[in-house]
């Protein structure tokens, strides 16, 4: 934890309120959210119970299993919420726009959906279920023996699709609600503590008349605060159990009937608290301005949700077991470029994430006291248009070093060079920049207005950079042989979904 | 030799010497993929590596050689060079890159961004493992060999990358430093044999089983007083033997302590038994722990102040501790900013740095910060055997530890709790047990002055 956030974590806890984390927003919000809280069955990894779907606020739909102990109920539940949840993302598919980008080495026209699906979940535990819920659709099949209808690989196929992108920092296409609020306040609790929704809301925003410490206490009632899933509260699951045998145990249909209408509305007692949290979440989280780069993000995001629809609508196969020597390494990767970058984005978007990098004596700010606009250096074939930039600034960034690359987040496009700092008696530091571009393509002086930064002015630089070349990574067929040479290419066979039925 | 022990084999260095010999046997006669040598720590690696690199470059046609950062390949090349002034070695350079100095000046060694630029191919070609990933392997034959050197700090998904290249491999390293390091966490790839996120090594021995692994037997750096302990701590089952004998590796402080300064006694004590232990009063702290930083600043001062001397087999008549013959070992980067920062200007030679970067480096005396002071919770991350254990054995003569009390307290609080993975070979020993042992023995008078 860095020393910001426990100092803010501390003051949270003073005043019995959360403090700001961020000054903008550091996800994408979709206008239409999909809201999905799953609830599963205790004692199995990947039983599912009920969930509360919909994009609407005030039209939540309620989805249960009866009797999750038996696999075509579960799969039949699974269909259910296919057919809620696909023609969700389908209406996306309609409206495009037509974009440049590169595919198959060459630059070409693409086009791209103008709007995607975004789906939030409570906490990462929703999220992990949606993946074990993947994996064991994904590979049913619609024929044969224990067929299952169409919808229920195809959301296979999402829910893995999703959950493997909601692993990208960044990506704000599957959300869980607690992290994204953690992101931008902090409480007065622990952050095991954080993990339960109502509290962390309480500590945000309490009731009237409430502080956080007792919003939060408010919140440990599981009468009052149902968990928001997937595990139930162990209370409610003596209920469940009575009442699951008695369903299984009766025997006409009328009975049947009134004992699974009796189960929904136990169950839903279970998830509209926690359905009423997860708008509340949107309502706090729509409060904050969007930081300047989530745009360009859920750019990003829109066309790799294309991408992955039109493949589907081709060949659609599902996504292999587990990855491959050659995939997991190029995943990684990917993984820790996308890291890197959002760690950037959010410094440049927001003064207070910058804030930390300076504490940490990565980045400083300073005001522009000289400069040389038309400073021309020695080169190894020509002089070069250097300006000189002398900031002065309250402390030494101590981890910056000579010769370091800086860039400021109102000056993007300009790289700079740290060349000298001198420590001034009075504790504070004049610093030294040589401007290596963003000079309008001048290769001497005058550089047009505004290129060259003006005494007075108070500019922040970091060494913060992504500046990461792409890997080169063999193919699958040329695996070397410490990572056990090629592997057997895929190929979906029936046995995929082969498993004891009953 | 045939693989028979030599009878005559009782003292360290004939040991050493047959444990080299041993792998350049296998190397010549070997059907398998290659072989796997663990060092503890100082055990004369790169020297092993260096000899390699020429015996195979003379027996078996040209050699690659792998190392892990431009300041490593810089060294053996240099070593290399310096050792074998007839070989030609050729170091591949980062673009942009220049020679540095100490390489440039041996005529037998050229570098160049391409290996095409390299002249007809060197029979010993060194750089990075990031460099070898762009490099296209010349014409039809990929290398026989490759030299793979600290291959326990190399990620999977690095030798994936330049792996192609080359037929067999040696790899030579520290099994007990830090493991490689990832800024993503994700149990995605647990139990999979070619994890990313695993060792090189590991990764290797996971699909070819067979290739054998030998160990260096001798630390020449660890002083017979931290032999011991580093290796009851850190390799309880491969044992290690130091090279030196107490004897041998004698410190003295010839300015008497002031007074009862504790910094002083805790001096006085590492210099007669080879480690102190100075506990400061027990408190929950920030990362940077002011009086931490300075207790280890004037720790530093004092060392120099009092014009201590060191005896060892490099020195049997003494020489005087440098600022560049002493470290200091942190945690966290800006653990080392607070030291920096409170060091007087005649220390500026001192080295301070965090254990990953002080990992393969080798120093008289160092002062750590133990990992775990002031912290009210022992993570994973800070009960990494590997990060003590590189704080730990960085030393030739003696080591003190700066700490709050409650360390101990604080580990009994916390034991490990690590998730276990279906597949994943367990790690032994385990952070938890490590960090016990070593505050079993740091805890005593012999060591332990309380500020």
């Amino acid at each position: 934890m860095s020393v910001l956030t426990t100092y803010a974590r501390l003051r949270a806890a003073e005043a019995g309120r959360a403090e700001p984390l961020a000054t903008v927003r550091h996800v994408h919000l979709a206008a239409r959210p999909f809201v999905l809280i799953p609830l599963a069955l205790a004692g199995e990894a990947c039983a599912p119970l009920a969930a509360l779907v919909g994009a609407e606020r005030e039209r939540p739909e309620l989805l249960i299993v009866a009797e999750p102990r038996d696999r075509t109920q579960r799969f039949a539940f699974v269909a259910d919420l296919a057919d809620r949840v696909l023609p969700h993302l389908d209406s996306f598919t309609r409206d495009t726009e037509e974009y440049t980008g590169r595919r198959d080495g060459a630059k070409r026209i693409l086009t791209r959906c103008t709007e995607a699906p975004q789906i939030l979940v409570p906490n990462p535990g929703g999220i992990a279920f949606l993946r074990l819920l993947g994996r064991s659709t994904r590979f049913r099949g619609t024929e044969g023996p224990h067929a299952v209808p169409p919808g229920v690989p195809l959301l296979g196929k999402w829910l893995t699709w999703f959950t493997d992108r909601a692993e990208f920092p960044g990506s704000s296409q599957l959300l869980a609600m607690t992290e994204a609020l953690s992101v931008h306040w902090a409480t007065g609790q622990s952050g095991t503590e954080d993990g339960n929704l109502a509290s962390l809301i309480g500590w945000i925003a309490p009731p009237d008349g409430h502080d956080g410490h007792e919003a939060a206490r408010l919140a440990e009632d599981p009468a009052l605060r149902p968990p928001a899933g997937p595990a139930t509260d162990p209370v409610f699951d003596h209920t469940l159990h009575e009442l699951l045998d008695r369903y299984e145990r009766a025997g006409t249909d009328p009975l049947r009937a009134a004992l699974r209408h009796q189960l929904e509305k136990q169950l839903r007692s279970q998830l509209a608290p926690t359905w009423d949290l997860m708008w509340r979440g949107v309502d706090l989280l729509r409060s904050l301005p969007p930081g300047a780069s989530v745009a360009g993000r859920w750019e990003f995001d829109r066309t790799l949700f294309t991408d992955y629809a039109a493949y589907l609508a081709e060949t659609g196969l599902p996504q292999a077991r587990r990855d491959h020597a050659v995939g997991a390494a190029r995943r990684l990767a990917r993984l820790e470029d996308a890291t890197a970058r959002y760690e950037l984005a959010r410094a440049y978007d927001d003064p207070l994430v910058m804030a930390e990098h300076e504490l940490a004596g990565r980045a400083f700010t300073g005001v522009v006291i000289a400069t040389d606009p038309s400073r021309m250096v020695k080169g190894p074939r020509s002089a070069l248009f250097r300006p000189l930039v002398t900031l002065r600034t309250d402390a030494l960034p101590p981890r910056l070093e000579l010769g370091d690359k800086v860039k400021s987040p109102t000056r993007r496009d300009q790289p700079a060079r740290l060349l000298a700092v001198r420590a001034l008696p009075d504790g504070d530091a004049e610093i030294d920049l040589e401007l290596e571009g963003g000079l309008a393509r001048k290769r001497k002086p005058p550089a047009p207005p505004g290129c060259v930064p003006e005494p007075g002015e108070e500019l922040c630089y970091t060494v913060l950079d992504t500046g990461h070349s792409p890997l080169a990574f063999p193919d699958d067929e040329a695996t070397p042989w410490t990572h056990g040479g090629p592997p057997t290419p895929y190929t979906p066979t029936e046995d995929d979904a082969d498993e004891a039925w009953e | 030799m045939t693989g028979g022990r030599d009878m005559t084999a009782d003292t360290p260095a004939a040991r050493a010497d047959a444990a080299v010999a041993r792998v350049l046997h296998d190397v010549d006669h070997t059907t398998g993929r290659g072989v796997v040598v663990d060092s503890p720590p100082g055990a004369g690696k790169s020297t092993l590596v260096v000899r390699a690199a020429a015996h195979l470059a003379e027996g078996q046609g040209p050699v690659m050689v792998v190392a892990q950062t431009n300041e490593q390949v810089d060294d053996l090349v240099d070593r290399l060079a310096t050792r074998h002034p007839r070989l030609r070695v050729g170091r591949l350079l980062k673009s942009g890159g220049t020679l540095p100095g100490r390489v440039r000046r041996h005529g037998n060694v050229t570098g160049a961004e391409k290996l095409s630029d390299l002249g007809t191919l060197p029979p010993v070609v060194v750089t990075t493992a990031a460099k070898w990933a762009f490099v296209k392997a010349p014409e039809g034959t990929p290398w026989g060999w490759a030299i793979v050197d600290e291959a326990y700090q190399m990620r999977s998904d690095a030798l994936l990358r330049c792996a192609g290249l080359f037929e067999r491999a040696l790899f030579v390293g520290d099994p007990g430093q830090l493991d490689p390091f990832a800024t993503v966490e994700t149990e995605r790839w647990a139990g999979l044999t070619w994890d990313p996120l695993r060792n090189a090594v590991d990764v290797t021995l996971a699909h070819n089983p067979r290739m054998p692994t030998r160990r260096l037997p001798v630390s020449w750096r660890l002083p017979a007083t931290a032999a011991g302990l580093v290796g009851r701590a850190f390799y309880p089952f491969t044992p290690f033997t130091p090279g030196t004998s107490s004897a041998d590796r004698r410190v003295r402080l010839p300015v008497p302590a002031l007074g009862a300064d504790p910094v002083d006694r805790v001096l006085d004590r590492a210099a007669a038994t080879g480690w102190g232990y100075l506990r400061l009063p027990a408190r929950h702290s920030l990362r940077v722990d002011g009086e931490v930083a300075a207790a280890l600043a004037t720790a530093a001062g004092r060392l120099l102040a009092r014009g201590t001397i060191t005896h060892c087999d490099q020195a049997p008549e003494g020489r005087e501790l440098t600022p560049e013959r002493i470290a200091i070992g942190v945690t966290h980067n800006d653990q080392a900013d607070a030291v920096r920062a409170r060091l007087s200007p005649e220390l500026a030679g001192v080295t301070v740095d965090t254990a990953n970067k002080l990992q393969g480096r080798e120093f008289d005396v160092t002062l750590v910060w133990h990992p775990l002071s002031g912290r009210a919770d022992a993570s994973a991350f800070h009960l990494e055997t590997g990060r003590l254990c590189v704080l730990l054995s960085r030393h030739r003569h003696a080591c003190v530890v700066v700490a709050r009390d409650g360390i101990r307290s604080l580990l009994d609080r916390h034991p490990s709790s690590q998730p276990l993975h279906l597949d994943v070979p367990p790690k032994f020993p385990d952070g938890w047990r490590a960090h016990q042992t070593i505050m079993e023995h740091l805890d005593r008078p012999d060591f332990l002055v309380g500020a």
